[in-house]
């Protein structure tokens, strides 16, 4: 195998010992830190001092309108573009000084889910599963395994460019969870979904948030309601708002009775254009 | 499997997915075959050797490795895949490598199809196979700098299009830098050692001297350390622009 590590199996009892202080540790581990992170492009200053701490077990809804800077900060939490300024650790790995061991930490669901159109579900699952590393004879069973979860088995031998949209993005997530990662960074994952599909994969996400620390940039705020612990909302490239889904909502004023979300998003976003113009 | 092993099972594969690979094989072989026996007149000269062939290698791979290195880089970020390929934990250096390798293992399977004539030759009469040999690495070493081109500049664009005709431009520049066309632009205003610089970058030159039998270790050095530089200078473009 030579470039990839690989972990001895421990004996039985002793594994339970391990998985166990590792379940009782992980409640606390801080997995993702970000700290001031900015990003300039050619004249534009997209992220203005973003910080993040996400530990296991939390799931960061990630909210903003159009152009706020989500997909640039989630970008810059994988490696795929290098802060300007600031840092991230990963699991405590520095994105920055070792690369590759920070990207093992993470699956990540990219903008619009890209995917090799010519591939079939099960190679391009397969190129995934190789490329992280994954030890051959236990491939299989990771595909069998995510495409049970994100119902894919019907598909898993047909060519990914004639596949619906919602299947596109389950083989986009597959993609991102068959490793089974400790952080989960996932940019828009319901996006395109029907109304069962996203619901199933909401479902997902809360049964895996118990473990992972998971960061989700979503347009629908039932959506941070529904799945997520924590809610960031970002504008115009600074955090206007960090806390609870309830605390979100309590900071509309009581005599909104209906949407009382949006009215909050509203406000938050609103004030900050202004505060940048 | 190293990290460039699955990058490479990966590319190669990708070939057979489109009907690219049936249409490169078909044009190379029929051109290959329509330049050594009309043009070349590998009958009518009368002489047991594959210099009719060898000679038109360089001009076939000239549009047909384009061909072939246009979709490496460009693809993939016209498709955005660029951004789960590169967050993936695998050292850039083993993707570039790997595309790289993919696109010239193609491109040999084209060469090694290309043995019927070779088969002929030695049945009609008694050709030199050392200069026959040598001939064939030659041809691979060209594909593999083309091809090493080419996977540079589809590097820089997200058009596959812009990356075909760039490329064609710039091999075409490579492989006649030894010749007046190329040379009398530069020697106007550059000094005589930077002329001779530029001349010693031409791949006819090399590939001339191999395709005479005689491989020496300056032509594999020349090969050899222009591929491995651009292999280098892909690396450090795909990271500087993957998110342009």
């Amino acid at each position: 195998m030579g470039y990839f590590a690989q972990a001895q199996p421990l004996p039985l009892a002793k594994e339970r010992a391990v998985t166990y202080i590792f379940s009782q540790v992980s409640q606390m581990r801080e997995l993702i830190s970000a700290n001031n992170l900015h990003k300039s492009f050619a004249g534009l200053h997209a992220v203005k001092g973003v910080t993040l701490q996400v530990n296991s077990g939390e799931v960061v809804g990630f909210l903003g309108p159009n152009g706020a800077g989500k997909t640039t900060t989630m970008r810059m939490l994988t490696g795929f573009l290098d802060p300007s300024e600031g840092s991230v650790l990963l699991d405590g790995f520095s994105l920055a000084d070792d690369p590759l061991a920070a990207q093992k930490t993470f699956g990540y669901l990219p903008e619009g889910a890209p995917a090799y159109p010519e591939m079939t579900v099960r190679d391009y699952l397969q190129f995934i599963a190789r490329a992280r590393g994954i030890p051959r004879r236990e491939i299989a069973g990771k595909i069998g395994e995510v495409a049970g979860r994100m119902h894919l088995r019907g598909v898993l031998d047909q060519v990914i460019e004639t596949l619906s949209k919602g299947f596109k993005r389950r083989v986009g997530i597959a993609q991102a969870i068959i490793h089974d990662p400790p952080i989960l960074i996932m940019d828009e994952p319901t996006d395109g979904l029907d109304p069962n599909q996203k619901h199933e994969v909401r479902e997902l996400i809360r049964a895996m948030g118990s473990t992972k620390a998971i960061v989700l940039s979503t347009h629908i705020l039932e959506e941070v309601e529904a799945v997520c612990t924590r809610a960031v909302v970002i504008a115009s490239g600074r955090v206007v708002f960090d806390g609870t889904p309830e605390e979100f909502e309590l900071l509309a004023p009581a005599s909104v009775t209906r949407n009382r979300m949006d009215y909050v998003f509203r406000q938050l976003t609103a004030t900050a254009a202004e505060v940048t113009l | 499997m190293s990290p460039w092993q699955v990058i490479f099972r990966r590319e190669f594969r990708a070939y057979f997915a489109t009907p690219l690979a049936a249409v490169f094989l078909v044009v190379f072989l029929f051109m290959s075959g329509v330049f050594s026996f009309s043009m070349g007149g590998l009958f009518e000269r009368g002489q047991a050797d594959l210099r009719s062939f060898f000679q038109f290698v360089p001009w076939l791979f000239l549009f047909l490795a384009p061909a072939l290195s246009m979709r490496l880089w460009a693809e993939e970020r016209r498709l955005g895949t660029i951004e789960v390929l590169t967050t993936l934990p695998i050292p850039l250096w083993h993707a570039v490598v790997g595309k790289f390798l993919a696109a010239w293992f193609f491109s040999l399977v084209a060469l090694a199809l290309t043995a019927p004539l070779w088969i002929t030759v030695s049945w009609l009469g008694d050709p030199d196979q050392g200069v026959i040999v040598a001939g064939y690495i030659g041809s691979a070493m060209v594909a593999g700098i083309f091809l090493a081109i080419g996977g540079f500049v589809s590097a820089l664009t997200k058009n596959q299009v812009i990356a075909f005709v760039v490329t064609i431009v710039a091999c075409f520049l490579v492989l006649l830098s030894g010749f007046p066309l190329v040379l009398n632009f530069f020697r106007d205003w550059m000094s005589l050692g930077a002329v001779e610089a530029i001349a010693s970058v031409s791949v006819l030159t090399h590939f001339n001297s191999l395709m005479r039998g005689v491989v020496e270790l300056r032509d594999v050095v020349y090969f050899a350390s222009g591929i491995c530089a651009l292999m280098v200078a892909t690396t450090f473009v795909v990271d500087w622009r993957k998110s342009a």
